[in-house]
């Protein structure tokens, strides 16, 4: 067998993948709160609490409701979402125009209260959710199992990465989103409801990070602090492909998650730093990201 | 004997009762301090209801010792060494703990342990694992007492060998307590005729484990060890089911398994792991009774750590009362002299290195169809008996064994 590196190709691809799919994860996520960032100027430290909210909201439905893992799809984002923009409308609203440092303090806020009390109620050690009956087995390929679930999230989550980046880099839509956040007055004057929209970019935001919260249902052990984990990742992997660039937030992601995947192979323990050393390197050299225009 | 002798020997008497009676208990309190993860990945199986366990035992206890009261703080250790530390310090310099109960993460133990001995007063260990806490990190101040990581391995491990699990690839958290049970697990694989194929040492708390089960897949063993704890083995058997770890011949062995994770797990999927504890709520009457108030508190079946905490907690004061101190080392001789037998333990006795040994057990989980309702999830296979358990003191490197 061919070898990389003292590790076998066949591993090596296998690992590959996994950590195409992990950078999925974090595209999905990072998308958010570069949108929120590049739009609103808001740096979410919620993030993290959405994504659990979307996970765990997706496992209470189940088990209350007995409502399925499709309708969970539609129906979880949805609901953070319509949390978020509530979030938006009394409190973000208030601090519009002061400096970053607010949103941040208020939003790392609101992550706590919201982690805190569903510790209390849900504990630590995770809620189950059945793996969805069609996704159930994998495909045997000739360097690895690939369970179905996870081609379902490559799939899936590239695709809503896609069409988000569409939406607001090509169409009317994203036209006036971004120019209501670069003139407001402006827009108001052309007679579109600016405060509605930034309210419902906001909740579009978050409803990104519920998303990636349901597709994390079934793998993951849904924890309330399973997002505090993934939003420190999160946040590097944003600076990393330049605050507020989406499309760079989505190639980010996916390198960060690739470049993850193949630290936990040469070296398993410097996994969880390699994602910050990278960002120390590239903001040594190029200070507004990967993707970032310099202001 | 002649008159001088006799004198002699009556004036040292008399010397060692006013001792004792100077000594008695300081600034008329007894004062404990519960240190535990209270919000973290070790909450559910120490945490706030560690806590209630530890005022059941006060309570119990009658809320006095000799006429002096007793006292309770708390504080979240977060699972970080240096804050802990810190928190420890404060208790024991300006608020006068004589004991801490609870410690969990290992190395948060091994850091307070320190302290502790600096300032000589007590810790009782109940949530943490590392044996290495009575081996190189003993000291005169503390006493561990639900489990270490040498039965964990000397239980589950060697069953698992011996059903012919030869070969094993080690997934093993990144810290104190994963090195340790790392190393007892190697040791028994190798001396009951297995041996380690491969191994990964994964940062501690992982979420995504899919990338260490396609090495573990790779690597061909027949065994996968998960010598780590908490949400990272839950994680780890969650991903290891979905990757088809045991469909495709491989057998998975969690070394440490609290009956939360099980709880949380499911029956339907951790149904077949062996595991090794140190108790079980549904052993016998006494065990049954006891979780049964436990329940009424909390909502929820205890684990052994919770089981532990209460038992220590009585033996302590138990220990004061009949030493009439809480001075740290007349209460530890007290403790050691005398042995335990109560819900937790059965002639349970206390070494000279601080492990506690008593008693372990076998288990496995049961199988939905077996499982009459969420907390029964666990049939005893085995008894270990206490003497082949824990690690013998002639194997120590504590410093307070002499061999």
């Amino acid at each position: 067998m061919s070898m990389i590196f003292g590790v076998p190709l066949a591993v090596l691809s296998g690992q590959l993948l996994i950590g195409f799919i992990n950078g999925a994860f974090y595209a999905l996520l990072s998308l958010g709160l570069a949108i929120i960032f590049g739009l609103l100027k808001i740096i979410n430290f919620a993030h993290g609490a959405m994504y659990m909210l979307g996970a765990l909201v997706t496992v209470v439905l189940f088990n209350t409701l007995g409502v399925n893992y499709w309708v969970a799809l539609f129906l979880a984002p949805l609901l953070v979402g319509a949390f978020g923009v509530l979030i938006e409308y009394f409190l973000l609203r208030r601090i519009a125009g002061q400096d970053h440092i607010y949103s941040l303090l208020l939003t790392f806020g609101v992550a706590l209260i919201i982690q805190g009390v569903l510790t209390n109620i849900y504990g630590v050690s995770g809620l189950r959710y059945a793996m969805p009956d069609m996704f159930k087995g994998g495909f045997k390929l000739d360097f690895m199992f690939l369970p179905y679930y996870r081609a379902w999230v490559i799939v899936v989550a590239l695709l809503v990465c896609f069409g988000t980046w569409f939406v607001i880099e090509k169409t009317k839509l994203g036209a006036y989103l971004r120019a209501g956040t670069e003139d407001s007055q402006l827009m108001q004057g052309f007679g579109i409801n600016v405060p509605l929209l930034v309210s419902l970019t906001y909740g579009f935001g978050v409803a990104l990070a519920a998303f990636a919260g349901v597709l994390a249902a079934p793998i993951y052990s849904v924890t309330p602090g399973m997002g505090a984990n993934t939003l420190i990742v999160v946040f590097a992997v944003v600076v990393i492909g330049g605050m507020g660039s989406i499309g760079g937030a989505i190639i980010t992601g996916i390198l960060m998650g690739v470049i993850e995947g193949l630290t936990k192979t040469f070296y398993p323990p410097a996994s969880s730093a390699v994602i910050f050393l990278v960002m120390v390197v590239v903001l040594m050299f190029r200070p507004a990201g990967l993707f970032g225009k310099e202001a | 004997m002649t008159m001088t002798k006799k004198l002699l020997t009556s004036a040292v008497a008399s010397a060692l009762m006013v001792g004792g009676a100077q000594a008695a208990i300081s600034d008329n309190t007894v004062k404990i301090g519960y240190l535990a993860d209270m919000s973290g990945t070790y909450r559910d199986l120490a945490g706030p209801n560690g806590l209630k366990a530890l005022e059941m035992a006060v309570k119990d206890f009658g809320g006095t010792v000799n006429g002096t009261k007793i006292e309770i703080v708390s504080a979240d250790d977060r699972n970080n060494p240096d804050s802990s530390s810190s928190t420890v310090r404060r208790w024991v310099e300006n608020d006068n703990v004589d004991m801490v109960a609870g410690l969990v993460a290992s190395s948060v133990t091994i850091a307070v342990s320190k302290i502790l001995e600096e300032n000589d007063r007590l810790g009782i260990v109940s949530g943490s694992a590392a044996s290495s806490i009575t081996n190189e990190h003993c000291t005169p101040n503390h006493i561990h007492y639900v489990y270490d990581t040498y039965p964990l391995a000397n239980g589950t491990a060697s069953a698992v060998v011996q059903e012919g699990g030869k070969s094993w690839y080690l997934m093993t958290a990144d810290y104190a307590f994963g090195h340790a049970l790392e190393a007892d697990v190697t040791r028994v694989v190798e001396a009951n005729g297995g041996e380690i194929v491969g191994s990964v040492r994964h940062p501690f708390p992982t979420q995504d484990f899919s990338s260490f089960v396609l090495q573990a897949q790779a690597s061909g063993a027949d065994v996968v060890g998960l010598a780590n704890a908490g949400s990272d083995t839950t994680n780890a058997i969650t991903t290891a089911s979905e990757f088809g770890v045991t469909q495709a011949g491989q057998t998975l062995a969690a070394l440490l398994l609290f009956l939360t994770d099980v709880h949380a797990l499911g029956a339907n999927t951790a149904q077949g792991i062996q595991l090794t504890t140190g108790w079980y709520w549904d052993m016998n009457d006494d065990t049954r009774a006891w979780s049964d108030r436990f329940m009424e508190e909390t909502g929820v079946r205890p684990t052994m750590v919770h089981a532990g905490i209460y038992s220590s907690t009585l033996h302590y004061l138990n220990a004061v009362a009949a030493a009439g101190t809480d001075d740290a080392q007349t209460v530890r001789k007290q403790m050691i002299d005398t042995p335990i037998n109560d819900m937790f333990a059965t002639d349970g006795r206390i070494r000279e290195d601080g492990r506690m040994v008593h008693d372990m057990y076998l288990a496995e989980v049961k199988t939905p169809a077996e499982s009459k309702n969420e907390w029964d999830l666990y049939k005893i296979l085995r008894t270990i008996p206490a003497d082949e358990a824990y690690r013998p003191l002639s194997e120590s490197k504590c410093k307070l064994v002499t061999n």
